[in-house]
């Protein structure tokens, strides 16, 4: 682990000293996940507890009419069967759109389906009983007739004429569709040297969360109040789709989310099963738990990431890049989902693809169409693997092309790390990024060179290594400009509480929550340095609309960069609060004083001159005896939000060395390296470990991972053991190193961490399977890279 | 419907006899009968380890084995072996790796890298991997549970060369 500081932001108040803040800080909070004593919603059990199974269509797309419960609501245990009718008396439908994706249509979605199914896994009707095991047995005895609707599930005859229209009121299976042009693409292809055309496609794939998607509803009709326990990271935007979909006042819904057993974007949505759970408690008057089963997750929890993508680049013989030109068709199911939409990724892609870079010509074509298959949405990295996929494995195609070295044609065209902030050609704002730096960088950690001659010996004993990279830029810390601009109720600012309690500690309440990457630990960091004390003295609280500040929560890579400023900010209040209360207390001059672990000191000594502790009894207990002015304010909240640049961009470079059996078709994964510019980095461990994390998603994806769907819109692998997840002995060791290039946007500097690092195997992996099979004059541009794939490719198959 | 069947099992050094099902699989019958939530659902089918348990000292898939088939056994979830400090070195490292996120998959995953610890002490790192690859972790990426299981192992060779 090594870090390169780029300059000293931090802070603009110069009396803070940090401590915490950039040292590998152990999560207190991983202690309880040690000893098993998690609590995920499943744990959570209530009086009067009932449980829901849904049965869900076996059918891509059917009419349906539920012909006799009678028999399955007398199973023992059951306590009410309920159609999507009885739901939608309580809960109002919604159509999930944003209005700055402009022309961007869906259909009403009801919780539970009326008539029509439109994929296989919709909810259809709910079966509530005493216990799962009694929901799951009555459920059987249910008659449904279904009758079969044609199916759309190949998205590239979607648009056709010929295709049936899903939602025949939309008119034709077209969601969304944009350009983005700079106009003098086909002008910039004549000019180069070279074009190169390749079709890269990515197949579905699934968070696969090992905690299922869960939700424990609890309605008390006597006070007109709503609990929701739910697995999820954005519990106000929860809050608030229940308040306006159940028509309850929006401080009488409070969402709770206690441990998340991983969430990666999954859990970043609502569902209709979420819905109707809520419903049944309206309707039922008691607690209802959903859990889904991993059979129900593989066909309900969203999906990601289908494209198919043509892409061109203009080169010079130099290796100058003039123009990109991407065509992305993307697949999204039969409703877009709801509030964040199944048009972001898309939009993200043509947003992104080309980012490094300093070309001038860009075109890029999206078209988002309507199948009959499980929806799509925001799926950690969202985007950023199929627009770096794209890029770089374009990129590195042209290279091969023209005979130059692929690191040298990432040097030759990176946008320079003094020329920001400036613009890309797509459009997309940089502050400031570091791609010069952080290739050295890399290229000095893998040891190319040595890689390099390596490769060349074993080449000669038949052993096909390949060596490839990619370059990315991840758009962290949104402004409204996501969600907001377009009418969707989702935070773009959070805040932050810290209160001096009377013994002394602090507690810090933060809207934004933790799934496991080390959330509080980072908040906890900050608060302490902020305020001046111990990080034993702080405990943060997090995941409870009830108790937290107003906020969205986890997305897009914004909990440390946007959560953890109005942690610093409000931080940073309560220091000047405690020593211009402390400046009354000790009669002394504030500028005199300042906080240091658990005391009042002489700031300019260090001295201590009052504890902490006594400070808070005589602000809580004694006000009788302090001078008539002092107003003790040890509470302190305060808000922050992107602002100035629509987004924080951070940038990457991956490299991935690959061992390709050229009889079997099997990849070898030996080595994989990242060096990473998510800012000020506030915790290097919890850096680290989030980007190794990233990337072993995004190499389940490159390598591993597909929902796959037959002719008939079903998914033929709903089971862990057939939808291959990596397991480690799979997975390369990934060494981390990092370049900060603070961003000025914020007084923290940090930029997001989360989710760049799935960014980059598609291309990297790709790119060395490649190089690989560069003798064999063989290339694969589909992922997942099975080993099918690669033998058709070497046409051993 | 089967008639309940009648097992008794030690769980956690503590004797428990409860009328079951017969088809009630093992992990539920921990979780919904006996409140230990610490052996987790997650894939139902074996395929990832977040219910593993012990059984008479084996790890055991507790998704893959009904309650009635440990009748006369003893039982041990991660609660009892964290609570005798059985697991304290592995899981000093773990904190100290960062090698757990969520924490879904963590007593799986220690109680499995305890078993290695027992059956292969001169484990390499290859060996770690593919020994842990039955237990799903969708967070991390593996390489710090690797890390920090290849410390342990590591300590306890220096210890035994040590003391030998």
């Amino acid at each position: 682990m090594s870090i390169l500081v780029e300059n000293e932001l931090f802070t603009k108040d110069e009396t803070t000293q940090r401590r915490y803040v950039g040292a590998s800080v152990k999560r207190p909070n991983m202690r309880r996940h040690l000893e098993g004593r998690g609590c995920y919603v499943d744990d959570i059990s209530l009086p009067r507890l009932a449980h829901v199974v849904y049965l869900r269509s076996p059918l891509a797309h059917a009419r349906f009419s539920i012909v006799d419960v009678a028999q399955a609501r007398r199973m023992p245990g059951v306590i009410a069967i309920v159609d999507g009718r009885e739901i939608a008396r309580v809960c109002s439908p919604w159509v999930a759109t944003l209005a700055h994706l402009q022309g961007m249509k869906s259909a009403p979605e009801y919780p539970l389906a009326i008539d029509r199914a439109c994929w296989q896994g919709e909810p259809v009707l709910a079966i509530v009983a005493e216990t799962r095991h009694q929901a799951e047995d009555a459920l059987q005895y249910v008659e449904v007739d279904w009758q079969e609707l044609p199916v759309v599930h190949d998205m590239e005859t979607a648009l056709l004429p010929e295709t049936p229209v899903i939602h025949p009121e939309l008119g034709d299976n077209l969601c969304f569709t944009k350009t983005i042009d700079t106009g003098d693409v086909e002008e910039a292809m004549a000019r180069a040297d070279l074009v190169v055309e390749e079709t890269y496609r990515f197949g579905r794939v699934t968070g696969a969360t090992m905690e299922p998607r869960s939700v424990l509803a609890d309605f008390q009709p006597a006070d007109n109040r709503l609990t929701v326990y739910q697995s999820h990271q954005a519990p106000h935007m929860m809050q608030d789709l229940y308040a306006r979909h159940f028509d309850l006042p929006e401080n009488s819904v409070r969402v709770i989310c206690r441990d998340v057993g991983g969430a990666f974007g999954i859990k970043v949505h609502s569902y209709p099963d979420d819905f109707a759970t809520v419903a049944l408690s309206i309707l039922l008057k008691r607690p209802v738990k959903f859990v889904a089963d991993r059979l129900e997750s593989f066909t309900s929890d969203i999906h990601a990431r289908e494209h198919v993508v043509r892409a061109r680049i203009g080169v010079k013989a130099d290796g100058e890049i003039l123009a990109f030109d991407f065509d992305d068709l993307t697949g999204v199911g039969p409703y877009s989902v709801y509030p964040r939409t199944s048009a972001i990724e898309g939009n993200q892609v043509l947003s992104i693809a080309g980012g490094p870079y300093r070309h001038k010509s860009y075109r890029a074509r999206l078209n988002v169409v309507f199948q009959n298959k499980s929806p799509t949405s925001q799926y950690r990295g969202v985007g950023h693997p199929i627009a770096c996929g794209i890029t770089e494995g374009i990129v590195e195609l042209a290279a091969q092309r023209l005979g130059m070295d692929p690191l040298q044609m990432r040097y030759r065209n990176v946008i320079p790390d003094d020329a920001y902030p400036c613009s890309g050609a797509s459009g997309i704002k940089l502050e400031g990024l570091s791609h010069e730096k952080s290739l050295r960088k890399l290229e000095q950690m893998m040891d190319y060179a040595g890689l390099r001659r390596e490769q060349a010996e074993l080449r000669k004993k038949n052993i096909h290594r390949g060596i490839g990279f990619a370059v990315l830029v991840e758009l962290t810390n949104p402004s409204a400009a996501f969600y907001g601009v377009g009418g969707a109720r989702i935070a773009a600012l959070d805040g932050a509480t810290v209160r001096l309690d009377p013994t002394g500690v602090v507690t810090c309440l933060v809207g934004v929550g933790e799934q496991g990457q080390g959330t509080e630990t980072i908040f906890a960091q900050i608060a302490a340095d902020a305020i001046g004390v111990d990080i034993s003295r702080v405990k943060v609280v997090t995941g409870d609309t009830e108790t937290t500040p107003y906020g969205g929560g986890t997305w897009a890579s914004r909990g440390a960069g946007i959560g953890g400023e109005a942690v610093l900010q409000a931080g940073m209040a309560l220091r000047a609060n405690i020593r211009k209360f402390a400046a009354v207390a000790l009669e002394k001059d504030e500028e005199l004083l300042d906080v240091r672990g658990d005391q009042v000191v002489d700031s300019a000594t260090g001295a201590p001159l009052m504890p902490l502790s006594e400070l808070a009894r005589l602000a809580y207990f004694r006000p009788d005896i302090l001078p008539a002015d002092a107003r003790p304010e040890l509470m302190v909240t305060r808000h922050a939000a992107q602002r100035g640049y629509p987004f924080t961009f951070t940038n990457g470079v991956q490299a991935s060395y690959v061992e390709v059996d050229v009889e079997t078709g099997f990849v070898k994964l030996l080595k994989h390296w990242c060096v990473e510019d998510c800012g000020r980095v506030l915790n290097p461990m919890l850096v680290d470990e989030q980007v190794r994390g990233a990337i072993v998603q995004g190499i389940g994806g490159a390598m591993l991972e597909e929902c796959l769907y037959d002719e008939h819109g079903l998914l033929r692998n709903g089971t862990m053991a057939d939808y291959l997840v990596p397991m480690a002995f799979e997975m390369p060791d990934i060494e981390v190193g990092h370049v900060e290039t603070p961003t000025r946007t914020s007084d923290l500097g940090a930029k997001g961490a989360g989710e760049a690092g799935t960014a980059g195997p598609p291309g990297a992996v790709m790119n060395a399977i490649n190089d690989a099979l560069a003798p064999f004059n063989a290339r694969v541009a589909s992922q997942p890279m099975t080993p099918e794939k690669i033998l058709q490719a070497l046409g051993v198959v | 419907m089967a008639e309940p069947i009648h097992v008794t099992m030690r769980v956690n050094g503590v004797e428990q006899t409860r009328q079951v099902e017969p088809r009630m699989h093992l992990v539920d019958f921990l979780r919904d009968t006996l409140e230990i939530k610490s052996a987790r659902v997650s894939c139902e089918h074996g395929a990832c380890g977040a219910c593993t348990v012990r059984l008479d000292g084996r790890i055991v898939r507790g998704c893959l084995l009904l309650a009635v088939q440990a009748e006369g056994c003893e039982v041990e979830t991660i609660d009892g072996a964290s609570d005798r400090g059985d697991l304290l070195e592995l899981q000093q490292a773990f904190h100290a790796h960062n090698a757990a996120q969520c924490g879904f998959c963590t007593p799986g995953m220690l109680l499995t890298a305890a078993a290695l610890l027992q059956e292969n002490p001169g484990a390499t790192r290859e060996q770690v991997r593919e020994y842990i690859s039955g237990n799903y972790c969708r967070c991390t990426g593996y390489h710090a549970i690797v890390d920090a299981v290849c410390e342990v192992l590591e300590s306890q060779r220096q210890a035994r060369a040590v003391n030998a």
